[in-house]
């Protein structure tokens, strides 16, 4: 589904090339981007382990689906198409999102991490096999069609990725404040309270249980309203899009490579991540002829090594979450290549 | 008597906070030395840091004459040294025989005959050597803790708190097991909660105070001092105006 | 009831197979202590290296099997290079983690990058087209009952059996194998004993990898051979390796067949589609209710 999206290497010969093809890049960069800002919060915040990141896209892409389709015909077999706004349907992923965490949580989130991380693999596989199985339900293996655009009818084709572009950008944004407002909170401190030792924030009265819940639940929300908005741009979306590779190692690795704990990290780190998956088929041309006919494989293989990369050498991503004692503390000695450096210059 | 373990102004901890201050002890041949100190005290991590069971920061260890500061646990056995820790000292998925055939992992040879040598001294493991050590009394598991260190001959036994949670039965026959230890040749260095009676059979005692030395004297002496009577022998002080006499030999 | 137990035949083939790979996994996850996510890959290395060699000595075939003498060197191969690269990936990611006092959940991630770069090798040396070890049909024995059962499939069972009994030796009766147990009971306690564990756990990979390149040179052997063929299996070698207990090897081959045999029978009641959701179903029942597993884990 990704590969849909690559130009052909020779468009960028050209000034308009580059421009369609940062309009592309950016707008996709900014829906994985909130994805990624919601696993921050489940993961880099409140320390709970989701490898099942595909499931909550992939919710919130089929709850927009159905809720913004019109009625099913002979040639598509699926429940609602309710024919609804597209912001609706962006709500409803949210939604969606927010309620698939709650459900697998329940049962789940009391479990030690590398067993949640384990089951919520099983949940993404389980939700697959559904999806790709059920009669009459979303279609099967063969996917869903025709999902409305965005403000579709009011631009025309050229400008229209530009609209893209601006609302998933605003999306973003919006996302981001959200987000950054809620850990700046008192809830916030919790949140990190409890990821960094569980027993201190028992003994200090807080149920933890609650707390990873309800961090779940947001970053769930996250998830799926990126892949509601997802399904809005590419426009057809299919079981199998999801996959563990696509849906979860690859926000995975864009989180672990801008750095957990930390928004603008996440951020930073689906910008750096996408630009090295998506850029590299654009010197396809460059390479010897043995590695260009792989590059789309080469590029598997260097994103497998760059989170085994990262994790040996930077387990605190490119941007290391400064440790906060108190604010009443004085600061700690700035750790990091980039307070590093900023002191090298100072010198200078 | 050149002493047959010796530690220099070793210092150690955990993830950067520092609980033993460059503390020293020495075990000769043929002694029970005990190193006793309030709760806290770090005696457990000196006595891990001089096996190499953690990574001192500071200090030297000198095991018959040869420098082993700096090496790790398995490599310490190697060198002549027992430990036996004070909790998890047995493999409980493991038989009896088994766990002392992994004390004797180092060695090919001979392995069987030194298992039933050991186990002649301890007839409860002897009776049934195919029991899983999960299923083991705290005296058994302590006792064959010990076993299992002294597969390989040590010349040197390390024991952390042997006696703890243990009822004052079987508390008194770990000391007398500790006592024949001696008797066969290994020298004991050991860290006990159990004050009196651990002094009442070492020849040398050590007070450990905040991760330092504070004391150190014979084990008589030790068991005479008044000011450690009051505060590690639970003594109740009848003439409240003596005043302690201790001589802090660092 | 014929059809029903004919699936049963069919579920104990793959439970044998899912329950040679979880061998592999439930011993490095009890004395490494962390989820491998790389085994599901390690073993597709297994089934292609097999090939590379199968295609160099020769496909012949021998007597009812499909593969013939040629697949014991081929097997053998297979098994030592698993073995050595498992070994190696410990050298070069996981140790350094382990000396930095890594959590396991880095090296789990970690593990899940391996995978990667594993089956993204793979792809690009054999391609993405499936392949077989041998061309032409095994054709089925009959058994009483009007029962059927391929040479093949007898072939891993048989294995199944030989390699539990052979893994039984190991850890019962050998040095290795109970300062394996030792280490997996208790590592700091290893150590105090004067065992090396890193050395321990060093061959711990390798036999690890050894039982992995089996369970893989089975699958191809009554399959065809794809890149993504191991990372399919991953989470029902995970459903058998916590049913069966962490650190069981019993465990994991009894929960490998259950898996298997309950997958396979599913069909009976529901769609076949659903088939492959079974052991992901089992895996999270398990994981909420008794995480130890059926026979208790040293985890």
């Amino acid at each position: 589904m990704i590969e849909a999206l690559l130009p052909s290497p020779m468009l960028l010969l050209t000034f308009s090339g580059v421009a369609n093809w940062s309009v592309g890049f950016f707008t996709t960069v900014a829906i994985l981007g909130i994805a990624v800002l919601g696993l921050n919060i489940q993961w880099g915040y409140t320390g709970v382990l989701n490898f099942g990141v595909a499931a909550f896209l992939m919710v919130g892409a089929y709850a927009t689906a159905l809720l913004t389709l019109p009625p099913a015909s002979d040639f598509q077999a699926y429940q609602l198409g309710l024919e609804l706004p597209v912001w609706v349907g962006w709500i409803g992923g949210a939604v969606a999102g927010g309620l698939l965490a709650f459900i697998i949580g329940l049962p789940t989130l009391r479990l030690r991490r590398d067993f949640l991380a384990i089951a919520t693999i099983g949940v993404a596989a389980i939700l697959r096999t559904i999806a790709n199985t059920a009669e009459g339900f979303v279609n099967r293996a063969r996917g869903l069609n025709g999902i409305p655009r965005f403000l579709g009818d009011s631009f025309d084709s050229s400008d229209y990725k530009w609209v893209l572009l601006v609302t998933t950008v605003v999306a973003l944004l919006l996302c981001y404040l959200l987000v950054q407002a809620v850990t700046a909170s008192p809830w916030g401190r919790v949140l990190r309270a409890v990821r960094d030792n569980e027993d201190t924030a028992q003994a200090a009265g807080k149920a933890t249980v609650p707390f990873r819940m309800q961090s779940f639940v947001l970053g769930g929300a996250l998830m799926g309203f990126a892949g509601a908005l997802w399904a809005h741009r590419v426009g057809t979306i299919a079981p199998d899009a999801f996959s563990d590779l696509f849906g979860t190692f690859f926000i995975w690795t864009m989180l672990i490579v801008g750095g957990s704990g930390n928004h603008m990290g996440a951020v930073a780190g689906s910008v750096v991540v996408g630009l090295f998956w998506f850029g590299t088929p654009l010197i396809q041309e460059d390479l010897p002829q043995a590695l260009g006919s792989q590059v789309l494989v080469l590029r598997q293989f260097a994103i497998g090594l760059l989170v085994v990369l990262a994790v040996l050498l930077m387990p605190k991503g490119l941007f290391p979450e400064q440790a906060r004692v108190s604010r009443f503390a004085p600061a700690p000695p700035p750790t990091g290549w980039r307070a590093r450096l900023r002191i090298r210059r100072s010198e200078a | 008597m050149s002493a047959l373990l010796e530690v220099v102004g070793l210092s150690a901890g955990y993830g950067g906070v520092q609980i033993v201050h460059e503390a020293s002890i020495s075990v000769s041949q043929g002694e029970i030395v005990t190193i006793i100190g309030p709760n806290g005290a770090g005696k457990s991590t000196f006595l891990k840091a001089i096996f190499g069971a953690i990574r001192p920061t500071a200090g030297r260890v000198m095991l018959d004459g040869r420098d082993v500061s700096g090496l790790s646990a398995n490599q310490m056995v190697a060198a002549g040294a027992g430990f036996v820790p004070q909790t998890e000292n047995v493999f409980p998925s493991l038989t009896i025989r088994e766990n002392l055939e992994m004390g004797a992992y180092r060695r090919k040879g001979g392995v069987n005959e030194r298992i039933d040598e050991l186990l002649a001294r301890f007839p409860e493991l002897a009776r049934r050597p195919g029991e899983t050590a999960s299923r083991l009394s705290g005296g058994q598991r302590q006792a064959l803790a010990m076993c299992r260190a002294l597969m390989l001959e040590p010349r040197v036994l390390l024991l952390d708190e042997p006696t703890a949670a243990l009822s004052p039965i079987m508390r008194e026959e770990i000391f007398q097991q500790i006592q024949a230890i001696r008797d066969s040749g290994v020298a004991v260095l050991m860290v006990e909660q159990n004050a009196r009676e651990a002094l009442a059979i070492s020849d040398r005692g050590y007070v450990l105070v905040a991760g330092r030395n504070a004391l150190e004297q014979s084990g008589r002496e030790m068991l005479d001092n008044p000011e450690v009577g009051r505060l590690f022998l639970g003594r109740i002080e009848a003439d409240a105006g003596a005043s302690p006499s201790a001589n802090a030999e660092a | 009831m014929l059809d029903l137990a004919q699936l049963v035949i069919v579920g104990l083939v793959v439970g044998a197979i899912i329950g040679l790979g979880a061998m592999g996994l439930t011993l490095s996850y009890g004395i490494m202590k962390f989820a491998n996510f790389a085994h599901g890959d390690m073993m597709s290395l297994g089934m292609f290296l097999a090939y590379a060699a199968v295609t160099t000595f020769g496909t012949g075939a021998l007597g009812p099997f499909s593969v013939g003498w040629a697949m014991i060197p081929a097997l053998l191969l297979a098994m030592l290079g698993v073995g050595a690269l498992a070994a190696g990936v410990d050298q070069v990611v996981y140790r350094p983690l382990r000396r930095r006092g890594s959590s396991t959940i880095s090296m789990a991630i970690a593990s899940l990058g391996i995978a990667i770069m594993v089956r993204a090798l793979i792809q690009m040396e054999w391609g993405p087209s499936p392949v077989r070890y041998a061309s032409g049909i095994n054709r089925a024995w009959t058994l009483p009952g009007d029962l059927k059962i391929r040479p093949d499939q007898v072939l891993i069972i048989a294995a199944m059996l030989i390699v539990a009994v052979a893994v039984y030796l190991l850890l019962f009766k050998t040095r290795l194998g109970k300062a394996m147990r030792a280490t997996s009971d208790n590592a700091a306690l290893a150590e105090i004993s004067g065992i090396d564990t890193e050395r321990i756990r060093a061959s711990t990979w390798v036999i690890a990898g050894g039982l992995i390149a089996v369970a893989g040179v089975m699958f191809g052997i009554q399959s065809q051979l794809k890149f993504d063929a191991g990372f399919e299996f991953l989470l029902p070698m995970f459903a058998a390796v916590i049913l069966g207990g962490i650190g069981n090897p019993w465990g994991a081959l009894v929960g490998g067949l259950i898996v298997g045999i309950s997958q396979e029978t599913s069909t009976y009641w529901i769609p076949t589609g659903y088939k492959t959701a079974v052991p992901f179903v089992l895996l999270t029942i398990m994981l909420v209710v008794r995480p130890r597993g059926l026979f208790g884990s040293t985890v």
